[in-house]
C-alpha cells in the first residue's frame, strides 16, 4: 500500500488492527490480540497512538433510520456559485444540520455538491429555497433525490489490498 | 416604513424574503423577485414549468399575501389555479393579473404621496 509522504506511517500490523476494528470496533483488545496473534498490549498501544495521530478519527454508531421508523429522504445537491463565493456556501451548507456531506469541485465550472437529508420532498424543498438559495453567490441549483441506495460505507482499509491505488 | 398597502406591495423585501423560482423540487433556476416589480419581470422571463410548479403548489398567493401583504392579489393569483393553463398561456394570465395589480397599485401609492 502506498502513502503519501506527509502521510502518517503505518506498518503491516497497525494495518491488521485497523481493518479488524472496521469489521468490528467494539472488539476488547484481548479479543484483537488474539485473532491478530498479538499481546493485547501490543493492540492497546497501537490503537492508542493511531487514535492520537488522528488515524482512528472517532468510533461511531451506523444507525439504520427505517429500522426505528424515521422516513427521511436523501438528495444530492449541486450548487453552481459565483466563483468567489463558493468557499462560503460550502462553508455555510456545512453549518447545517441537514447536510451530511459537502464537496467542492472544479469540472466544467466551480461547483458545491452536498447530500442533505430531510423528512420529507416539501421540507428538502423548504431548506433548499429557503437556506441555501438566498445565499449571496448562489447562481443555480440541481437536485437529484435519491430513489434508492445500492452502497452507502466508509473509506475501508481493505480496499488497499482489492486494487484501489492510495 | 408607511402601513398603507401600496407602499409595502411596491417595496423591496430583503433578500431573504425574496421569491426564488424553482422548476421543480429542489431545482432553482437562479432567478429571484425582492419586489413586485421584480416578481413582474419574473414571470416574463422565467422557464414555463416554474411558473407551473410554484403555482401549482400555491407558493405565489402565499409569498404576495406572507410578503408583499397584499391579500387581493394572492386571491387573484389564486384564482388562476382553477383554469389549469399551461405554459405561455399560464404566462400570460399571471402577467396580466400582476400588471394590473401593479399598475392599480402605483397609481394608488403616487395619489396617496401627491
Amino acid at each position: 500500500m502506498k502513502f503519501k509522504n506527509n502521510a502518517v506511517s503505518l506498518d503491516d500490523v497497525d494495518l491488521k488492527i485497523l481493518q479488524a476494528l472496521q469489521e468490528d470496533s467494539r472488539q476488547t483488545f484481548t479479543a484483537l490480540g488474539e485473532s491478530l496473534g498479538l499481546a493485547h498490549s501490543t493492540v492497546y498501544d497501537r490503537i492508542r497512538r493511531m487514535e492520537e495521530q488522528k488515524v482512528i478519527k472517532n468510533y461511531t454508531a451506523l444507525v439504520d433510520a427505517e429500522r426505528i421508523g424515521l422516513k427521511t429522504i436523501t438528495a444530492m445537491v449541486t450548487v453552481y456559485t459565483e466563483p468567489k463565493e463558493t468557499e462560503r456556501v460550502a462553508e455555510k451548507l456545512a453549518e447545517s444540520p441537514e447536510v451530511l456531506e459537502v464537496y467542492t469541485s472544479l469540472s466544467e465550472e466551480l461547483l458545491i455538491i452536498a447530500k442533505i437529508v430531510a423528512a420529507s420532498q416539501e421540507s428538502l424543498h423548504d431548506f433548499i429555497a429557503n437556506s441555501i438559495a438566498p445565499l449571496p453567490g448562489v447562481l443555480r441549483i440541481r437536485t437529484s433525490i435519491v430513489t434508492k441506495k445500492l452502497k452507502e460505507t466508509l473509506f475501508s482499509i481493505n480496499n488497499g489490498s482489492k486494487g484501489l491505488r492510495l | 416604513m408607511s402601513t398603507d398597502p401600496a407602499s409595502k406591495a411596491l417595496g423591496n423585501v430583503p433578500r431573504e424574503k425574496a421569491f426564488y423560482f424553482f422548476t421543480s423540487v429542489g431545482n432553482y433556476t437562479g432567478m429571484s423577485a425582492a419586489s413586485l416589480k421584480e416578481f413582474m419581470d419574473r414571470v416574463n422571463d422565467v422557464n414555463a414549468k416554474s411558473l407551473e410548479f410554484h403555482l401549482l403548489r400555491g407558493d405565489f398567493e402565499k409569498w404576495v399575501e406572507d410578503v408583499l401583504q397584499d391579500k387581493d392579489l394572492a386571491y387573484e393569483i389564486k384564482r388562476l389555479q382553477r383554469f389549469n393553463l399551461l405554459g405561455d398561456a399560464l404566462r400570460n394570465q399571471l402577467r396580466a393579473v400582476v400588471s394590473r395589480r401593479y399598475t392599480r397599485l402605483a397609481a394608488q401609492g403616487s395619489s396617496l404621496h401627491s
